[in-house]
């Protein structure tokens, strides 16, 4: 048959979509809904977050998917990904293939090691939680830190309130420390890669 | 949450939001995936307005529960998934019967049985119309957004209480869990519908009488009014009867209390139609996949709209038929094996093509899936 309609549809350019994907109990779906209450908060942008998620509690495959415009939100979950994280390497080689060429991606590199493509950021998220903001539990706020450094799809300020809201009491400086690691990490990266060219 | 307040909600916690809105303050029910953030939000919220949450032994309970409740006078709801609404099936006909308004959520999953807990589908889309057994009409609303499930969960409130009938909300898994930033109602921003209490005494009160608009007032039990709720058939004071002359006036009157002011209650979503030559129908998610996709096709230059059932149960017949009237070709999308397509069917000519695309492997259909179908069909 020949094509009539499918080689004349353009993906619709209003919409910015991003994918938070790792296994159960990574805290996939807890960051997107924070971020999505970052961006979501100013009232500027229309967000719709959903998750797609195993019966089990812990392990399986989990993620959770972020839509951003200024418009009218149509279909809620991505369609062709602007960014991708993936905390493991299922996940990447999952999801790889749904980002855009000219999409971005963020690995953690603590447990991700063959990635498919030499243009990504790698943060050892899950490794810099543990070592240094004091718990690997914090992994998931290391990599939000990341990808408000990597996007600027929310502010520093929105963010670290939007995860101080959710996080349990008690864990505020472990979560406010991982914020603050994964930024300065993507910054560093961000900075080498604009210096190579 | 106090009105006016914007805030990123899950569409569970959006339905609960509209509930409270509507003035719900009695909510049983026994969590299941994936509705249980209905049950959870409630057992919060309501102790904060005066209401009370039973969490019960089962479906069974629940339904039985929000019903006592209902006919004591409170506005009530309960939430659940298929398997529930299948255990909830028996007494909801008991509703039908007694007349007795009632919410019910199925946020749908994957079935038959147990089924699909974290997955979506829309397969309980004929059930809401006949779940329970016997004649009467039933009413089903089916939201598409989170936003939408707060301002469609008080329409649901406003018919139950308006046609002292059971109203079945169809959200799926997609939409409950999804989350959005969503507005609390300012208080007079929307209409709020109770039912009509007695006037008359409580010695000259008919519990069932046949008014001009066929809708009985419903004194609350404890007010004074003293009468019999039976789901036999029963006479107009609610005694149970076997009589040739009375027993169609009571089945006629369940369904002319709702088919008379079916315009009242059908409620569409109509995009892109104007000049279309082909008609994509669908509700709940899916609706949301095909404006993705009839927006996109607009943009290559294709003529594609749009209609989105918001009232699925009672069919809008009439409307369908009118809006397709233009177009050639109909595709009817579902998360099922062809629960609608089937009403889409009864109403259109032959002349019109019919195409499914239907989706029950447990993930949403895409845009994408979408526009090929259009491909396939144009």
């Amino acid at each position: 048959m020949c094509a009539k309609l499918l080689d004349k549809i353009e993906i619709p350019v209003d919409r910015y979509e991003l994918r938070l994907s790792g296994s159960g109990g990574q805290g996939m779906i807890f960051a997107s809904v924070v971020l999505s209450e970052a961006i979501g908060g100013t009232g500027e942008k229309k967000v719709v977050q959903s998750q797609s998620y195993g019966p089990e509690a812990r392990g399986g495959a989990s993620k959770a998917d972020v839509v951003i415009s200024a418009n009218e939100i149509f279909y809620p979950k991505a369609m062709k990904l602007d960014f991708l994280l993936a905390m493991t390497q299922e996940a990447v080689d999952k999801y790889y293939p749904d980002l855009k060429d000219d999409g971005m991606l963020v690995v953690d590199t603590a447990l991700v090691t063959e990635i498919p493509t030499d243009n990504y950021y790698g943060i050892p998220c899950t490794y810099l939680a543990r070592e240094e903001a004091g718990h690997a539990m914090v992994a998931n706020i290391v990599a939000l830190g990341a990808i408000c450094a990597a996007t600027g799809l929310a502010s520093m300020e929105a963010l670290t309130k939007a995860v101080l809201n959710r996080a349990p009491k008690g864990t505020e400086d472990k979560n406010r420390k991982a914020l603050e690691i994964g930024y300065r990490e993507l910054m560093k990266l961000k900075t080498e890669k604009e210096a190579a060219k | 949450m106090s009105n006016g307040t914007r805030k990123l909600l899950q569409g569970n916690a959006s339905c609960v939001h509209g509930a409270l809105y509507a003035g719900m303050r009695f909510f049983a029910g026994y969590p299941i995936t994936p509705s249980t953030e209905i049950a959870e939000v409630s057992s919060r919220e309501l102790p904060r307005v005066g209401g009370k949450f039973i969490q019960m032994e089962d479906e069974i309970g629940s339904i039985a529960a929000i019903i006592g409740a209902s006919i004591a006078g409170s506005k009530v709801m309960t939430g659940t998934s298929g398997p529930g609404y299948s255990l909830m099936v028996e007494n909801i006909g008991y509703a039908y019967m007694s007349e007795t308004p009632v919410v019910v959520v199925n946020v749908q999953r994957g079935g038959p049985s147990t089924g699909l807990p974290t997955k979506v589908s829309q397969s309980d889309t004929q059930q809401a119309r006949w779940g329970p057994h016997g004649d009467y009409t039933a009413i089903a609303i089916a939201p598409s957004t989170v936003e939408d499930t707060l301002t469609e969960t008080i329409r649901a409130f406003n018919l139950a209480e308006r046609f002292r009938t059971p109203v079945t909300v169809l959200l799926d898994e997609v939409i409950g869990h999804s989350r959005a930033m969503v507005k609390i109602p300012e208080e007079g921003e929307y209409e709020i519908i109770n039912r009509v209490k007695a006037t008359s005494s409580p010695e000259e009160f008919e519990a069932f009488e046949m008014t001009p608009n066929l809708i009985s007032p419903m004194p609350a039990y404890g007010e004074g009014y003293r009468y019999n709720v039976s789901g036999l058939t029963h006479d107009t004071h609610g005694f149970p009867t076997n009589r040739a002359d009375e027993i169609p006036i009571k089945l006629n009157k369940l369904r002319d209390k709702i088919m008379n002011y079916v315009d009242e209650i059908t409620k569409l979503r109509v995009e892109f139609m104007d000049d279309a030559d082909i008609a994509i129908i669908s509700y709940g998610s899916v609706s949301r996949t095909a404006l993705q996709a009839a927006s996109i096709a607009r943009q290559a230059g294709f003529k594609v709209g749009c209609i989105q059932l918001c009232t699925i149960w009672p069919f809008p017949e009439k409307e369908i038929k009118a809006l397709c009237e233009n177009c050639s070709k109909i595709i009817v999308g579902e998360l099922n094996m062809g629960q609608i397509v089937e009403e889409v069917r009864k109403v259109i000519s032959d002349d019109k093509e019919i195409h499914t695309l239907q989706r029950y492997d447990s993930e949403i259909l895409t845009p994408m899936q979408m526009l090929e179908k259009l491909e396939e069909v144009l």
